[in-house]
C-alpha cells in the first residue's frame, strides 16, 4: 500500500537534488533548470496532499505554480540571452556587473 | 504489491534522472534528463488520480518550458562547462543539501496528518471526472487567481520582448 509518506519523501529528494544542483553548478540554464525541479517537488506534494486530504484546492495551485514557471521560463531565458549578447557567456561567476 | 513495486521503480527512475540533471557537463543532457524526470512525475499525478494535472505536465512542463529551454541552449552555443569546480564548494553543497533532507524527514516524522477528509475521493473523480472537477473548482472559488494570473503572463510577455530586442 501507498501511503502519502512515500510521496513526500520522493518530494523531499528531488527537492534536496534541485537545491544541491543551484548549489554547486555555475551555468546559469543549468541552475534555472535545477529550480524548475524544485517548483516540480513542490508540485507533487501538493497533489499528494490533494489526494489524500480529498480537497481539489492543492491541485490548482499546481496549475498557478506552473503558470508562474511558465512565465519565469519567458522572462529568465531573455534575461540570459541579454547577457550573452554582451559577455559571450552565461556563466554565474561572470555575472558580476549590474549592467547589462 | 504490484503497486508499490511500480511507484518504486517510476521513483528510482526520477531520482536517477535528477541526479543526472545535476551530474551531466553539457547542458543539452541535462535538459534530456530533466524531461525523463517530468514524464516520471507525470506518471506519479496518474497514480495519485489526478489525470488532468499529468497530461498538463507533459504538455506545459514537457513541452513547451523544455522546448524553449532546449531552443535557448541551441542558440545560445554553448561549449561543455570546464571542469573548474571547486572541491570545497561541493562539499559545503552537498552538506547543505543533505541538512535540507534531514529537515524535510525530521517534519514528516513529526507531524501527523490532521484535518478533515474532504469530499474529492477516487469514486467522485471517476464518476465526474477530474478535469470537471478542476474546471468547476477554478472558474467558481478561484477566479480571481485566475484572472490574476492572465495580468502575470502579460507582463511576462512584454518583459521579454523588451529584454531580448536589440532595440526597442
Amino acid at each position: 500500500m501507498i501511503t502519502l509518506h512515500h510521496y513526500l519523501i520522493l518530494s523531499g529528494i528531488l527537492f534536496s537534488i534541485g537545491a544541491l544542483g543551484v548549489l554547486i553548478r555555475r551555468n546559469a540554464i543549468v541552475i534555472f533548470m535545477c529550480v524548475e525541479l524544485m517548483l516540480n517537488a513542490v508540485n507533487l506534494t501538493f497533489i499528494a496532499f490533494s489526494r489524500y486530504l480529498g480537497n481539489i484546492d492543492g491541485q490548482i495551485f499546481v496549475f498557478f505554480v506552473m503558470t508562474v514557471a511558465a512565465a519565469e521560463a519567458a522572462v529568465g531565458l531573455a534575461l540570459m540571452i541579454a547577457f550573452y549578447k554582451n559577455r559571450e557567456s552565461i556563466d554565474v561567476e561572470d555575472m558580476n556587473i549590474m549592467k547589462l | 504489491m504490484p503497486e508499490i513495486l511500480f511507484f518504486t521503480l517510476v521513483a528510482a527512475v526520477a531520482i536517477l534522472s535528477s541526479i543526472l540533471v545535476v551530474a551531466m557537463r553539457n547542458p543539452i543532457n541535462c535538459a534530456l534528463s530533466l524531461i525523463m524526470t517530468f514524464f516520471c512525475l507525470a506518471t506519479l499525478y496518474v497514480m495519485l488520480d489526478a489525470p488532468f494535472m499529468a497530461a498538463v505536465q507533459v504538455i506545459v512542463y514537457a513541452g513547451a518550458i523544455m522546448v524553449l529551454i532546449v531552443f535557448v541552449i541551441m542558440l545560445l552555443n554553448m561549449r561543455t562547462e570546464t571542469s573548474k569546480n571547486y572541491v570545497h564548494g561541493v562539499l559545503v553543497s552537498c552538506i547543505v543539501a543533505v541538512l535540507t533532507l534531514f529537515v524535510i524527514s525530521g517534519f514528516l516524522k513529526k507531524s501527523p496528518l490532521t484535518g478533515e477528509p474532504g469530499l474529492m475521493t477516487t469514486d467522485l473523480v471517476d464518476k465526474v471526472g477530474h478535469t470537471e472537477l478542476i474546471g468547476r473548482a477554478m472558474f467558481s472559488d478561484f477566479l480571481l487567481p485566475f484572472e490574476i494570473t492572465s495580468i502575470l503572463l502579460l507582463v511576462a510577455i512584454v518583459g521579454s520582448v523588451i529584454l531580448a530586442k536589440r532595440k526597442l
